[in-house]
């Protein structure tokens, strides 16, 4: 069974909020699925690589053309807020 | 009522009908526009308008799409057209951009019908994680239509689009395909560009067809890949893919992994399967039993893969560029609280599990452990196809299941997707066709039953010329869904 502090932890490592119901609901159907992963460790994976990418490609390249790029009132066309041609976000410190 | 010489006829049919003059791309387009409009089954999240169908469209493209109106997965980026991925954190997402897969529908002269619905970021098995609501699904309006492509599938078996585009990262294609009586072909990783495509898990997101049937699968299919400067995994099919013609098996060998295909089968479509096998060999295909040792942890790499790249992905989520943003005091606490209020609850169960098997002191027991498990299932594919030219499989364990059936436990819905996965994982093409009808497992009318075809990897004009043949002999008449719009 994972911890409820596990979860809170990788809810802030996620940047979740969740309210405290979820949080319950959360950590009964992680560790259900963290038992069924378990199987997993019963595979002899000894001498095998991981496979991250299925297709054999290396070095795709292409010519360094300089294209157009959007505009920044196109990027900043859909920001929740802006200001000054940026997005605007809160202080990353607190109010006191 | 639209005008049925449209709507009835296949998708291909159609192009053939406006490049032969007997109808106009104008009337075909207003008749769908029309029967789209009559969307009862909850399949459309935005709807086009004459107007806007044509945005982007050229529309003195000739050839075998040109006129031929297709549904879009709300996951592709489409340009000022509303983009949600289903989920509440983009409501009211205006792209700056069209996505690769659109763009080339476009240029051969294809109008955009509208955005379908989904599992919220293409995370679910049954359409029911949409953030506006369940898909239904037109045989029987109290069973899903699958996912995460359910509004796509939905939206073809009901007679409200003529052909549509899915996404398909662990089945998502196949698997709604299945339940809704229609074909869908999952491409190989790579055969088509995934710019603009809303970003799940990126090593396994591939988009592809959802059709009527498998000719309408290959000319799609055929418009679709390429290799695109835009995405540098996108290499295209070598030679391309053009519409099946062959009517035997003759030679061709189909391995059947029977010891995967055990227990958590439904009996009818164990039995719709077995027929399958047999029209196989009246053809002249050879039936021979194979071992893919390794795909019984196909699900439980994949949910531990998947999330793990999924909770990366979404991490842009931010409330900063664009989409939903929930006030906070400081910046981490409006991280949180638009995080929290935006994404639905199997959204946030994935992120949560993709964060945790890749923390700190975890990342080698479940991240790295599942990456090479899925090593080993590459392996095991490939050692089948040095004996066989196709694996064969059900595509799915269960017909479409009730509408809340499979919602209380995660991992309940998740095995709906034992079949699929392990070709995600090692990255193959496999198609979906309807092999017959079967009453599920507790009673009820009887739904459609798919048949997962899968072949090595750019093997796709094989796998649809096999799929052609069987699709001819099984005969399906999917008439039943198409008259769920009315």
């Amino acid at each position: 069974m994972i911890e409820r502090e596990q979860v809170l932890h990788v809810a802030r490592l996620s940047r979740l909020k969740l309210e405290e119901s979820e949080v319950e609901a959360m950590q009964a159907d992680l560790s259900s699925i963290l038992d069924h992963f378990d199987r997993l460790s019963e595979i002899d994976i000894e001498g095998i690589e991981p496979t991250s990418h299925v297709i054999p490609l290396e070095n795709v390249l292409r010519d360094d053309v300089p294209r157009p790029s959007l505009d920044r009132e196109v990027s900043l066309g859909q920001a929740p807020d802006q200001a000054d041609g940026a997005f605007r976000v809160p202080s990353p410190q607190a109010e006191a | 009522m639209a005008d049925d010489r449209f709507t009835s006829a296949t998708a291909a049919g159609l192009g053939r009908l406006i490049a032969s003059g007997e109808v106009s791309a104008e009337e075909s387009l207003n008749a769908w526009l029309e029967a789209a409009s009559g969307d009862s089954l909850n399949a459309y999240l935005w709807k086009a308008d004459p107007e806007s169908a044509v945005a982007g469209v050229d529309r003195t493209a000739v050839g075998p799409l040109a006129g031929v109106p297709v549904a879009v997965k709300d996951i592709f980026c489409t340009e000022g057209v509303p983009t949600t991925a289903a989920s509440r954190i983009l409501e009211g997402y205006r792209p700056p951009y069209t996505a690769t897969a659109v763009s080339r529908m476009a240029a051969a002269g294809t109008p955009m019908l509208g955005k379908t619905n989904m599992d919220e970021f293409a995370m679910g098995s049954s359409n029911e994680n949409s953030a506006y609501g369940a898909v239904l699904n037109p045989w029987d309006t109290g069973t899903v239509p699958g996912g995460s492509s359910g509004g796509s599938a939905a939206a073809v078996a009901g007679g409200l689009a003529p052909w549509a585009l899915g996404t398909d990262t662990g089945g998502s294609i196949r698997q709604p395909a299945a339940l809704c009586g229609i074909v869908g072909l999952k491409p190989t990783y790579g055969a088509i560009s995934r710019y603009g495509m809303i970003a799940f898990a990126s090593s396994l997101d591939q988009c592809g067809p959802l059709t009527l049937d498998v000719t309408d699968a290959a000319v799609m299919l055929g418009a679709l890949e390429g290799r695109d400067l835009m995405d540098s995994t996108s290499v295209g099919i070598e030679g391309g893919v053009t519409a099946p013609t062959a009517e035997r098996l003759d030679g061709l060998v189909f391995g059947v992994p029977t010891e995967l295909i055990g227990e958590g089968v439904e009996p009818g479509v164990k039995e719709v399967f077995d027929r399958s096998i047999e029209q196989i060999e009246s053809l002249g295909g050879r039936i021979e039993e194979i071992k893919l040792p390794h795909a019984q942890h196909g699900i439980s790499a994949y949910y531990v893969l998947a999330p793990a790249e999924a909770s990366t992905n979404l991490s842009r989520y931010d409330g900063v560029r664009y989409g939903l943003r929930e006030d906070g005091n400081d910046l981490v606490s409006m991280y949180e609280e638009t995080r929290g209020t935006g994404f639905g609850p199997e959204v946030k169960r994935r992120i949560m599990l993709g964060t945790y098997a890749l923390s700190s002191g975890y990342y080698d027991a479940y991240y790295g452990r599942a990456q090479r498990v899925r090593t080993m299932i590459v392996r095991d594919f490939d050692a089948a196809f040095a004996g066989v030219d196709f694996v064969l499989t059900p595509t799915s364990p269960s017909v479409a299941f009730g509408l809340g059936e499979k919602t209380e436990d995660p991992w309940t819905m998740y095995l709906n997707d034992l079949f699929t996965v392990p070709m995600s994982l090692a990255g193959i093409p496999a198609i979906s066709i309807p092999g017959g009808l079967a009453e599920p497992a507790g009673g009820g009318n009887a739904l459609p039953v798919g048949i997962q075809i899968a072949a090595p990897a750019f093997g796709e004009q094989k796998l649809v010329e096999a799929a052609f043949a069987l699709e001819t002999a099984i005969g399906f008449d999917g008439s039943p869904a198409r008259s769920g719009s009315e």
